[in-house]
C-alpha cells in the first residue's frame, strides 16, 4: 500500500536549512494498522504530508496506493483518505453541506454524495448535528466529522495525523471504536501518527518510531519492548548511601550494567524477566546489608524503548495538552 | 477541460451555499456602503453637479475593493483551520479552487451592485442601462483580479495571517482615498493628481462615472478597462502559481 525509499524533506527557515525527514524507507502492507510514533519535530507530520501529496519530497520516492506521489499526485489523491491534525470542516459551512461537497470533490454526483453524507452521519452518530456549523460541535463530534470527511469516497488507505490529540479520554475511546470498526468491516489500511504512547501500544499492530527525521525502530509493540527495553525492577531504600550500594549490587546481578539508574533513594534496574530476577536481587541486597523499603516490577512501555534508543524520554518535551 | 469546469462548479457551489442559506448576510455586508451612499451622497448633493450620478459609481468601486479583498480572509481562515488542506488532498483541480472562489465573490458583488443601483433610483439616480451593464461588467473583471490577488496574499500570509492584515489595511485606504471615490481629485495639488494617475483604481472609477452617466465614448473607459484587465490577468496568473507551488 505504501512504499517509500529514501524519502527526504528539507526546509529553509530564515536562511537555515532544516532536515525534517532524512531518508525514510518504509513499506506498509494492505490491511495493516501502522502508527508513526515520535516526539514533536521528529518528522512525523512531514512524512505524512509527503505521503498524502501535500508536500513534494526534496528527494527520494514514495508509491502510495499504487501511484507515485510526485508524478501522479491526482491518482494518489483519488485513492487515499486524509484526516489532518487540524479541523477538516470549514467553519462557515453546515456539517452535511461539507460532507456533500467532499463527495462531489471525489467525482460523485450530487445525489450520490448526499446519500453517502447521510450514511456517514448515521455511521458516526452525527445525524442530529447535520444542520449545525462545526463551531457548535463538541471536540469529539468535530473529530468524528473529520473522520467522516476522510471516509466519504471509501478509501482503501486512510491517513490520520494525531487523530485523538486534544480529546478527553472518553471521546478518544469513542474515536478508536470507530477507527477499529472501519478496519474490521472494510479492511481499510490505516496509517497514523501519534505521540500518545498508550495509543500506539494498544491500538497499532506495528509501531514505527521516528526521531530526528529517521526511523529508529520498527516492529510490533511487544517485540520492540522485549528486544529494546526489557522489564524493570524498581526498589526504594531508606538512605541515599544504601541506594548507591543497591545500585552497585544491581550492576553485579544484571546482564546489562548500563541499565541501572539511581534517583535519590530509588534504584531502577533493567532485567530480562523481572518476576524471576526480583527474588535473587533482594537476596543479594540482604547479603550486602541493604534493606529494600519497597520493591516492584514493571513491564516496559514504548517510552522505555524510546529512552533506550535515544537516551531521552518521549514525554519529556511533549506532554499531551 | 470538462473536469476543470465541473470542479469550478463544485467549488462555486460549496462557497455560495452558506450565502444562499443566510441571504440576510449579503445585505448586512452592505451596511457600510449603504450608510456611505445615503449620508455622504446627501452631503455631496449639489457640490459635484448631479451627485448621485457621481457618487453611486464610487460606492460600487468601493464595494469592489472591500468585498474581493476581504475574500482572501475566508481563504486564510480555511488555510489556518485545516479545511483547505482537506480539499487539497482531494483530486480537485487546483486552478478550479481559485476560479470557483473568485466566481462566488463576483456573483455576490453583482447582486450587491444591482441592489445599490435599485436603491439609488428613487434618490434621483438616472439609469443608463447599456452604460450601467458595461460598468458592472468592468467591475466584475476588476473584482476577479482583486479576489485572486487577495487569495495569493492569504496563501503567503499563512500560518499566522499578519501579513494579510498588514497589506490589506495599508493598501485599502490609500487606494480608495487617492482614487477620488469620495471626493473629486481635480482641485488637488499636482502631486496628488500624479499619485492618482498611477493608481489603477482612479481609472476604474473615472470609467465607471462615464459609463453610469451614459457617456459610452469617453476615453477614460478605455483606460479603466485596461486597468481592470491588467489586474485580472496579474491576479489569475499569480494565484495559479501560488496554488501550484503548494500550501
Amino acid at each position: 500500500m505504501i512504499h517509500a525509499r529514501a524519502l527526504t524533506r528539507v526546509f529553509t527557515v530564515k536562511k537555515e536549512t532544516v532536515h525534517a525527514v532524512r531518508g525514510i524507507d518504509l513499506d506498509v502492507e494492505a490491511g495493516s494498522l501502522v502508527a508513526l510514533l515520535g516526539p514533536n519535530g521528529a518528522g512525523k507530520s512531514t512524512t505524512l504530508r509527503m505521503l498524502t501529496t501535500l508536500l513534494p519530497p526534496s528527494s527520494g520516492t514514495a508509491t502510495v496506493a499504487g501511484h507515485d506521489v510526485a508524478r501522479e499526485p491526482a491518482r494518489v489523491r483519488a485513492r487515499i483518505g486524509y484526516v489532518g491534525q487540524k479541523s477538516s470542516a470549514g467553519e462557515n459551512f453546515q456539517v452535511r453541506d461539507e460532507l456533500v461537497s467532499q463527495g462531489r470533490c471525489y467525482g460523485m454526483t450530487t445525489a450520490a454524495a448526499a446519500e453517502r453524507a447521510d450514511e456517514l452521519l448515521d455511521l458516526l452518530g452525527l445525524r442530529a448535528q447535520a444542520r449545525r456549523k462545526p463551531g457548535t460541535l463538541s471536540g469529539g463530534q468535530r473529530r468524528r466529522l473529520d473522520i467522516a470527511l476522510g471516509l466519504v469516497h471509501r478509501p482503501d488507505l486512510l491517513f490520520l495525523d494525531e487523530p485523538s490529540t486534544g480529546l478527553d479520554p472518553r471521546s478518544r475511546a469513542d474515536i478508536w471504536e470507530h477507527i477499529t470498526r472501519l478496519r474490521e468491516v472494510y479492511g481499510t489500511t490505516l496509517f497514523m501518527t501519534t505521540h500518545y504512547l498508550e495509543e500506539a501500544d494498544t491500538m497499532a499492530e506495528r509501531v514505527v518510531i521516528v526521531d530526528g527525521g529517521r526511523i529508529i525502530a520498527d516492529g510490533t509493540a511487544g517485540r520492540l519492548k522485549n528486544e529494546l527495553a526489557g522489564d524493570h525492577i524498581t526498589i526504594t531504600t531508606r538512605t541515599e548511601t544504601e541506594a548507591a550500594t543497591a545500585a552497585a549490587v544491581a550492576a553485579s546481578v544484571t546482564e546489562a550494567p548500563d541499565g541501572v539508574t539511581v534517583d535519590g533513594t530509588t534504584v531502577r534496574v533493567r532485567v530480562a524477566r523481572a518476576p524471576a530476577a526480583l527474588p535473587a536481587y533482594l537476596r543479594a541486597l540482604e547479603e550486602a546489608g541493604v534493606g529494600a523499603a519497597t520493591a516492584e516490577t514493571a513491564r516496559p512501555t514504548l517510552d522505555d524503548v524510546f529512552l533506550t534508543l535515544t537516551g531521552r524520554s518521549l514525554t519529556d518535551d511533549d506532554l499531551p495538552a | 477541460m470538462t473536469t476543470f469546469l465541473r470542479d469550478t462548479a463544485i467549488v462555486f457551489s460549496r462557497e455560495i451555499t452558506p450565502s444562499l442559506r443566510e441571504p440576510a448576510g449579503l445585505v448586512l455586508e452592505m451596511g457600510q456602503p449603504l450608510v456611505f451612499l445615503f449620508l455622504y451622497g446627501a452631503l455631496l448633493d449639489g457640490a459635484v453637479g448631479s451627485s448621485w450620478q457621481w457618487f453611486v459609481p464610487g460606492i460600487l468601486v468601493m464595494m469592489c475593493l472591500t468585498g474581493p479583498m476581504g475574500a482572501g480572509y475566508t481563504m486564510l481562515v480555511e488555510l489556518i483551520g485545516g479545511s483547505l488542506e482537506r480539499l487539497l488532498v482531494t483530486p480537485l483541480n487546483r486552478t478550479a479552487m481559485l476560479v470557483g472562489r473568485t466566481m462566488k465573490v463576483t456573483v455576490v458583488l453583482f447582486c450587491q451592485a444591482v441592489l445599490i443601483v435599485v436603491l439609488a433610483l428613487p434618490l434621483g439616480f438616472r439609469l443608463y442601462p447599456v452604460g450601467a451593464l458595461a460598468g458592472i461588467a468592468m467591475l466584475l473583471l476588476f473584482a476577479t483580479g482583486l479576489g485572486a490577488l487577495s487569495f495569493v496574499l492569504a496563501i503567503r500570509s499563512a500560518p499566522d495571517g499578519t501579513l494579510f492584515w498588514l497589506v490589506t489595511q495599508a493598501l485599502m485606504f490609500p487606494l480608495l482615498l487617492l482614487s477620488g471615490v469620495f471626493l473629486p481629485m481635480d482641485g488637488g495639488p499636482d502631486w496628488l493628481r500624479v499619485v492618482g494617475d498611477v493608481n489603477p483604481v482612479t481609472h476604474v472609477v473615472d470609467a465607471q462615472r462615464a459609463l453610469f452617466s451614459g457617456d459610452l465614448t469617453h476615453p477614460s473607459i478605455l483606460y479603466g478597462t485596461a486597468a481592470a484587465a491588467l489586474i485580472a490577468a496579474v491576479g489569475l496568473v499569480a494565484g495559479n502559481r501560488a496554488l501550484r507551488k503548494g500550501v
